[in-house]
C-alpha cells in the first residue's frame, strides 16, 4: 500500500493533551497512532471503527486541517502545506470535505446557490456569468432543482441540505473528497439515496474518496478498499468483500458480527466484554487485548504491526501473524 | 371535532395552501405601526440634521432682547418664535434644529466608531487567540473598569476641545461591549460548522469574518449598537452640561439642557424641547434596532 497513491499518509500520529483537573498533569491522548494509508486516484477508501477511534481525526489530517504530530501527509506527490498558508488554501480547490451535519456546515444566512458558488468565488474559477451556469449544473448533478438555489438552508430537508453540501464540495472539481460520516445525520430512507449519489458522482467524475463511517454495510457498498480502526490504529485493511465475508482480526470479527442481518444468523453474534476504549488510557501492547477473546500474554507487551496475509490484506494481530485461523474466535 | 372549531369550511386544498403561503410573506413586508412611527421620527431627525441651515428660522446666536423667555405658541407666545425663546431672547426652535444636527452627528459617528473598533478588536482576538486575545481582553477590562467620564475629562482637559476629538472620544465609549460580544460570538461561530466549512473551502480569514461570521452575528451587534446610541447621546449631553462637551456659541441637545436648567421653573420649554427630542430619538433608535434584528434573520418568519 505505498507509492502511487493520490493521497499518502505515512505513519501519521496525532496526540491531543487533555487536562482532567485544573492543576493535574496533561494526559496525552493518542487519537491517531502510526497510521499509513494510501488513496489511489478515483478509488474509495472506507474507514470504519466505533466512535472515538480516531476516524474523523484521520480525515482531518488527510485534508491538512490538522497537523500530524508525527509522520507525513503527501498529496499528489507533494507534502501537505501548513494550515492556513496561501499554498494550503489553493490546495482546497483539489480536496474537499463533506460534513456529517449538513445544517451546521451551511451558512444559515446565505441562499444555497450563493454558497455553492462560493468555492468558485474563492478560487476565482470562471467568470460571473459562467458561475451561475455552473452552479445550476452542480445543483442538477446532486439532484436539486436549480430554482432551489434561492432557498435558505433551513428551508430544505436534511437530504437536500446534504446534497447542497455535496454540490459545494464538487464545485471546484476536486481530486479528493473526504466524506466524514456523510449520512449518519440523515434518515434511513435518504441515506441510500445519498450513498448512491456519492458512488455515482465518484464513478462519473473520477474522484478519490476517503469514506469515513461506522456503518459497515454502507462502507462495503461504496469502498474499493477498507481500513478498520481501533483506538487510533489500523487493525485490518484490504478488500471490503474479503474483510466483511471473512474477517481475520478478532475486532473486525466482532464488528462484522454486530451488523444486523435479515433472517437467521449464519455466524453467532460476538459480544465484546470490557469497557469501550478510552484513548487517554491506552493499554500496553495490542490496544485491543483487554477485550480480545483470543488474547495471549504476548498481546499485553508487543504492539502488533500490520502483516500481509496470503490473500493480500493486512492484519495487525499477533495471533493472526502465526496463522489466520489462530485469531478465529471460537463461538 | 377539530372541524367544528373552524369558522368557515375549508374552500379547498389549493386555496388553503395559497393562503398559508402568502400570509407570512404579508406579515414580513408590512411595517408594524410602532416601527413605522420610529422610522418616521428618525427620518425627520435626519432631514432636520441635514437641512438645519435652511430649516432654522433664525441664527442660533441671534438675540431678540425684547422677547426674552417668551413661551411657545399656544402658551402665550408669538408666532415669530414657535417654541419660544431663552433667557437671551434666542429662538429655541432654531437652536433645537442646530442642536439636533450636532448631537446626531456626534452620536452616529461615535456609535459607528465604537462598533467598528470593538468588532474589529473582537474578531482579532477570536482569530489569533493567544497573546493578542490576552492583550485585547486586558484593554477591554481596562476600559470597563475606568469610569469613562473621568477618562473623558482627562483627555478634554489635556488636549483641549475640538469637535473631531470629541467625536473620537465618544467613539471610545462602549467599544468594549462590542468587542466582548464580537469575540464571544466569533469564537462560537468558529466552533460551529459553517465557519469551519468555509475555511475548509480555502477562504481567507477576511472572507470568513466579513462575509460569514459578521452577517451571522450582526443582529446582536446591531442591538448592542442601538443600546449604546442612546447612551452616547446622554453622555454627550452630560459632558456638554458639565461644560466639557460642545462649547458655546455652538449648541447641542445636552448643552441646551444644561443651560436651560437654570430657568426650569420660569421657562421650562428651553429644557423640555431638547429633552423630549433626546427621549424620542433614543426610543426610536431602540425600536428600529429591535425590528431590524428580527428582519435580518431569515430564519425568523
Amino acid at each position: 500500500m505505498s507509492g502511487g497513491g493520490l493521497l499518502e499518509l505515512d505513519r501519521v500520529a496525532r496526540i491531543y493533551t487533555a487536562r482532567r483537573s485544573l492543576f493535574g498533569a496533561a494526559d496525552p491522548v493518542r487519537a491517531v497512532d502510526c497510521v499509513s494509508l494510501s488513496v489511489p486516484a478515483s478509488r474509495t477508501l472506507g474507514i470504519v471503527g466505533e466512535s472515538g477511534c480516531g476516524k474523523s481525526t484521520l480525515g482531518r489530517i488527510a485534508l491538512g486541517l490538522e497537523r500530524p504530530d508525527a509522520g507525513s501527509v503527501t498529496f499528489d506527490g507533494a507534502l501537505m502545506p501548513k494550515l492556513g498558508t496561501p499554498a494550503w488554501r489553493r490546495l482546497r480547490a483539489r480536496m474537499q470535505l463533506v460534513f456529517q451535519d449538513p445544517l451546521g456546515a451551511l451558512d444559515p444566512r446565505l441562499p444555497i446557490a450563493t454558497q455553492v458558488a462560493e468555492p468558485l468565488d474563492i478560487h476565482r474559477i470562471g467568470t460571473r456569468a459562467d458561475r451561475a451556469d455552473r452552479v445550476a449544473d452542480l445543483l442538477r448533478a446532486v439532484g436539486l432543482r436549480p430554482d432551489q438555489g434561492t432557498r435558505y438552508p433551513h428551508e430544505l430537508s436534511g437530504g437536500q441540505r446534504q446534497r447542497a453540501v455535496l454540490a459545494r464540495a464538487l464545485a471546484t472539481d476536486p481530486a479528493l473528497l473526504v466524506a466524514d460520516e456523510p449520512i449518519s445525520a440523515l434518515d434511513v430512507s435518504i441515506q441510500a439515496q445519498v450513498v448512491n449519489m456519492l458512488a455515482d458522482l465518484q464513478a462519473a467524475r473520477g474522484i478519490a474518496m476517503l469514506f469515513i463511517s461506522h456503518d459497515l454495510k454502507v462502507v462495503r457498498q461504496v469502498s474499493h478498499h477498507v481500513a478498520v480502526m481501533y483506538l487510533g490504529r489500523i487493525m485490518e485493511q484490504g478488500d471490503p468483500d474479503a474483510i466483511f465475508r471473512d474477517p481475520i482480526h478478532p475486532y473486525t470479527q466482532a464488528l462484522v458480527s454486530a451488523v444486523p442481518v435479515a433472517g437467521p444468523r449464519r455466524r453467532p453474534r460476538i459480544v465484546l466484554s470490557g469497557e469501550p476504549p478510552n484513548p487517554a488510557r491506552r493499554p500496553s501492547g495490542c490496544p485491543f487485548h483487554p477485550r480480545c477473546p483470543v488474547a495471549v500474554s504476548d498481546c499485553q507487551v508487543i504492539v502488533p504491526e500490520l502483516q500481509t496475509m496470503p490473500d493480500g490484506r493486512q492484519v495487525a494481530c499477533l495471533r493472526a501473524a502465526i496463522s489466520p485461523s489462530a485469531a478465529r474466535i471460537a463461538a | 371535532m377539530s372541524d367544528l372549531a373552524l369558522p368557515t369550511p375549508n374552500p379547498g386544498p389549493a386555496a388553503g395552501v395559497g393562503d398559508a403561503a402568502s400570509a407570512p410573506r404579508q406579515r414580513r413586508r408590512s411595517l408594524p405601526f410602532g416601527v413605522a412611527l420610529a422610522a418616521g421620527w428618525i427620518v425627520l431627525m435626519l432631514v432636520v440634521a441635514f437641512g438645519a441651515d435652511w430649516l432654522r428660522p433664525y441664527g442660533i446666536t441671534a438675540l431678540d432682547l425684547r422677547a426674552r423667555l417668551l413661551p411657545p405658541v399656544g402658551f402665550g407666545g408669538s408666532i415669530h418664535h414657535l417654541l419660544g425663546t431663552d433667557e437671551l431672547g434666542r429662538d429655541v426652535l432654531s437652536r433645537l434644529i442646530v442642536s439636533i444636527r450636532i448631537s446626531l452627528l456626534i452620536a452616529f459617528c461615535a456609535t459607528l466608531i465604537a462598533a467598528v473598533l470593538g468588532t474589529t478588536l473582537g474578531f482579532l482576538a477570536a482569530h489569533f487567540r493567544g497573546l493578542i486575545e490576552q492583550a485585547v481582553l486586558m484593554l477591554i477590562d481596562f476600559q470597563a473598569s475606568m469610569p469613562f467620564l473621568i477618562l473623558a475629562l482627562a483627555v478634554l482637559a489635556f488636549f483641549g476641545n475640538s469637535l473631531t476629538l470629541f467625536v473620537c472620544l465618544m467613539g471610545l465609549y462602549g467599544w468594549e461591549r462590542h468587542a466582548r460580544i464580537a469575540r464571544g460570538l466569533a469564537i462560537a461561530a468558529n466552533a460551529q460548522g459553517y465557519a469551519a466549512a468555509v475555511r475548509q473551502l480555502g477562504a481567507s480569514p477576511l472572507r470568513v469574518y466579513l462575509r460569514h461570521v459578521l452577517p451571522n452575528i450582526a443582529s446582536t451587534l446591531i442591538v448592542s449598537a442601538t443600546l449604546s446610541f442612546p447612551e452616547i447621546v446622554l453622555l454627550e449631553s452630560g459632558l456638554s452640561f458639565l461644560g466639557l462637551g460642545v462649547q458655546p456659541p455652538m449648541t447641542s441637545l445636552g448643552n441646551m439642557v444644561g443651560y436651560g436648567r437654570e430657568y426650569l421653573t420660569r421657562a421650562p420649554w428651553i429644557l423640555l424641547a431638547p429633552s423630549t427630542t433626546v427621549v424620542l430619538t433614543t426610543l426610536a433608535v431602540s425600536m428600529l434596532g429591535d425590528w431590524l434584528r428580527d428582519r435580518l434573520d431569515p430564519t425568523l418568519g
